[in-house]
């Protein structure tokens, strides 16, 4: 009885199975807002902190903004497993290719690095990925590498789920020869804005300015956000 | 992580679209872009006009389904101006909302267009409500709605303030229109506002080469 039960059934057993909540049955993805400037001298890159299953904030404190090299960091946005997975397949290739050239890489490098990867396996990836960083030869760079696998160097990128809310502000706040304060200040308020509408997008802020000194990084928690007015 | 419209999922002509209505010092500011397009691709019209007037003070603008939301507003035109007759005195904002959302309610099945309404009346001045698509009704200080609102929903939290003039209300809504134009690829033309005061309406159109420009162009 049972066991005929069992193969006829197999396929709809478990459609509406309570042993495993909902949440589980989804990916763990970076549904986030990342963002990247340049500005003379380096760049500054911000992330929230939100890394969702399905409703579920699996971590609440995740850092999304990743070291690639020295000077070279990324954003990663998308499903976390596939953006950690690449992120360290080309910090490997990276430091392999700056061990034999015996200097630091391009910014540009790492950013194609990301490109062959994500366009290669573009159907099975889901990553949406700022590669940013300082070399003596640009300056501070920043690159985007959205899903699909295009590469274009611009000098504010934002990416992720809730950039799509932060469009209007970036496009009317930003101007070209900002300094490293108005940077932060401009990165700290789009992240702030966006966090706020999109449910994905949460937590703290987390902040990086990389320059030829080296890296800073900061964290805004919650409550030291910039308040706007919301209606 | 692609954004996800339901203007992309209706059939025939959709105003995939940007509108928005704010409260000013003394009046309500009412503003949308013109185009409609079909299957987000081919726009069928670049200059319509999708504020419509449906008492003296009194102007809705509609986001969805075209079709569906002209029928409706022919509709709540009509019941409107019965009730007025009936009252023997102008209409509330909130009566004209609260026809749209009976309206949108009772027929949530089969109509799909959404709804901001904004004007002004001698019990409350000068007021905004927003219809969803399911029919919800919510008054605001302002609010956006459409495919294109999206985009300017960080620039609007950061840049609206309460109490505004009338000049730095138009400069708002008109920035805001372009930022989500240059944006939202079903959203474009021209840009039409309609400001609603204790006078009258006075309809304002910003032609596209008038549009404020921003940094990337």
């Amino acid at each position: 009885m049972a066991a005929s039960v069992a193969v006829a059934g197999a396929q709809h057993l478990s459609s509406v199975s309570d042993l495993v909540p909902d949440w589980a049955r989804q990916e763990v993805s970076t549904g986030t807002t990342i963002m990247a400037v340049e500005f003379d001298g380096g760049v500054v890159i911000g992330a929230d902190s939100r890394t969702t299953t399905g409703a579920y904030i699996a971590n609440r404190v995740t850092d999304k903004l990743t070291p690639i090299h020295d000077r070279i960091f990324c954003c990663r946005s998308g499903s976390a497993a596939d953006t950690q997975a690449i992120a360290d397949a080309v910090t490997y290739q990276l430091g392999f290719h700056s061990i034999e050239l015996d200097e630091p890489p391009l910014v540009r490098t790492a950013a194609n690095l990301f490109k062959e990867m994500c366009y290669r396996y573009r159907e099975e990836l889901m990553a949406g990925i700022i590669v940013a960083g300082w070399d003596k030869r640009r300056g501070g760079q920043v690159y985007t590498v959205p899903m699909g696998g295009m590469l274009v160097r611009q000098p504010v990128s934002v990416g992720g789920s809730g950039s799509s809310y932060v469009y209007g502000f970036v496009d009317s706040n930003y101007r070209s020869g900002m300094s490293k304060e108005e940077c932060l200040r401009f990165v700290a308020e789009a992240l702030t804005l966006a966090m706020e509408r999109d449910g994905s997008s949460g937590g703290v802020a987390r902040l990086a300015v990389i320059t030829e000194e080296g890296l800073e990084r900061r964290v805004i928690l919650g409550n030291e956000l910039p308040k706007f007015f919301s209606a | 992580m692609e954004r996800h419209t339901t203007d992309s999922r209706v059939k025939g002509v959709s105003t995939g679209t940007t509108i928005l209505a704010v409260k000013f010092r003394g009046g309500v500011l009412i503003g949308s872009d013109s185009r409609a397009s079909i299957g987000g691709s081919y726009v069928a019209s670049r200059v319509i006009n999708k504020l419509i007037q449906v008492h003296d003070r009194i102007f809705c603008c509609i986001a969805g389904s075209l079709a569906d939301a002209q029928a409706v507003t022919r509709a709540a035109k009509f019941q409107l101006s019965f009730h007025s007759v009936q009252m023997d005195s102008p209409p509330l904002v909130k009566a004209a909302a609260s026809v749209l959302r009976e309206l949108c309610y009772s027929n949530k099945e089969e109509l799909q267009a959404g709804f901001i309404t904004a004007g002004w009346d001698k019990k409350k001045g000068p007021q905004v409500y927003t219809v969803s698509l399911g029919g919800m009704l919510l008054s605001l200080p302002f609010t956006i709605g459409g495919s294109g609102s999206t985009y300017i929903y960080g620039y609007v939290d950061a840049k609206y303030k309460a109490d505004m003039s009338r000049e730095e209300c138009l400069q708002f809504a008109t920035n805001a229109l372009a930022l989500a134009m240059g944006r939202d690829n079903v959203s474009g033309g021209i840009i039409h506002l309609v400001v609603i005061t204790e006078e009258g309406a006075e309809h304002i159109v910003i032609p596209g080469d008038k549009l404020p420009k921003f940094h990337d162009q």
